[in-house]
Order: C-alpha cells, then sequence, then structure tokens
C-alpha cells in the first residue's frame, strides 16, 4: 500500500485550502515523503498543533499508509 | 493496568523520554537515530523506551499524544515532538532553553 504525492497534495488542500505544498519522494515506495507546507491557518499555532494540523488533514493515513512524511510548516510573511 | 495509565506512567519515569524504535545503541529507525544523536549532542541526559518490544506502549504512546508516529520525545511529562520538530528546535537553538527553563542539567558543553 502506498500513497502518491498529488494525493497527498489533495488531502492537505482540501483541509488547507491556501496552503502551498511542495513534496518530494525521499524513496520510490510510495510511503516516505517530506513536504513544506506554508498556510496562513498555521499562524499563532505551535509547531506540534501544526503539524496535527497536517496529520488531520491526512485523514488517519499518517503512521499507516503514509510510514514517513519529513514535515516543516510556514507561516507565510505577513503583508 | 489500562493502556493510558501505563503511558502516563513511562511518560512522567524521567526528566526526559524518549520512546524510539530500538536503543540507542541499535536505533532501528533512522528518524528515532537522528533523535538519540540531537539529545546526546545537546548533552542531556534521557531515558528510552523501545516501542518495538511493547505493542501496548507502542499504539498507546500515539494516542496519549495524539501523535501518529514514532519517535515521541517528553520533557517533565510534556510532548515536544517528534524527529521533525526535535531537529527544528535543535537548528534554531530552541532545546537548550527548553531544558534549562524546565531546570534540567545539561552537560558542560551543551550546544543547540
Amino acid at each position: 500500500m502506498a500513497m502518491d504525492s498529488e494525493e497527498i497534495e489533495k488531502m492537505i488542500k482540501a483541509a488547507l485550502p491556501d496552503a502551498k505544498v511542495i513534496i518530494a519522494a525521499l524513496a520510490d515506495d510510495g510511503d516516505h515523503y517530506m513536504a513544506k507546507i506554508t498556510s496562513e491557518a498555521f499562524r499563532g499555532k505551535s509547531r506540534v498543533q501544526q503539524h496535527q494540523m497536517v496529520y488531520a488533514a491526512l485523514q488517519g493515513n499518517m503512521g499507516g499508509v503514509l510510514h514517513a512524511l519529513a514535515l516543516t510548516t510556514v507561516v507565510p510573511e505577513a503583508n | 493496568m489500562r493502556t493510558r495509565e501505563l503511558v502516563e506512567q513511562a511518560v512522567n519515569s524521567g526528566d526526559v523520554v524518549l520512546f524510539m524504535k530500538g536503543t540507542p545503541q541499535f536505533p532501528q529507525c533512522g528518524f528515532s537515530g537522528q533523535v538519540v544523536q540531537i539529545l546526546q549532542h545537546v548533552g542531556v541526559p534521557f531515558k528510552t523506551f523501545n516501542v518495538l518490544e511493547d505493542g501496548m506502549i507502542r499504539e498507546g504512546v500515539k494516542e496519549y499524544s495524539n501523535w501518529p508516529t514514532i519517535p515521541q520525545l517528553y520533557v517533565k511529562g510534556e510532548f515536544v515532538g517528534g524527529c521533525d520538530i526535535v531537529r527544528e528546535m535543535y537548528q534554531a537553538g530552541e532545546l537548550v532553553p527548553l531544558f534549562e527553563g524546565k531546570g534540567i542539567a545539561l552537560g558542560d558543553k551543551a550546544i543547540g
């Protein structure tokens, strides 16, 4: 079982519509990725809370089908 | 004993507790190994639980912190993060202040 990056991006954007998502595969097995996600929704939240928001967007796939997601969450520069 | 109490006991069994796959000498996962290296580099004493040896703790700790993966780092019973967050804090020089702020003694050449 595995996930492809489009599927991951789609799920994240469904939960965080404004998110800019950069995803790269760490291995070609479909369950090791790294992702950088920028969203206004992260503003004011701790890193743990930000990452938990992303895991929630992945609807339980994190740690199961998706074994590893090296995650960086970013709050957009205030303009 | 129910799983939650088991996890609670483990989480509070030391100032710095790391739930990992394998042991500091033989980490069984790259992410677990990274956190061990960071803690050793910072020079903080820490206790580890090898979740591969205890399925109840392995699943129970994920529910306890609402965090789906291992490793998981706790300081004074409080969830700090997994590999990404511990590495980010280390690179930002936030780990040493975190430990010092919680009154945890560090080695004399603590960095990070």
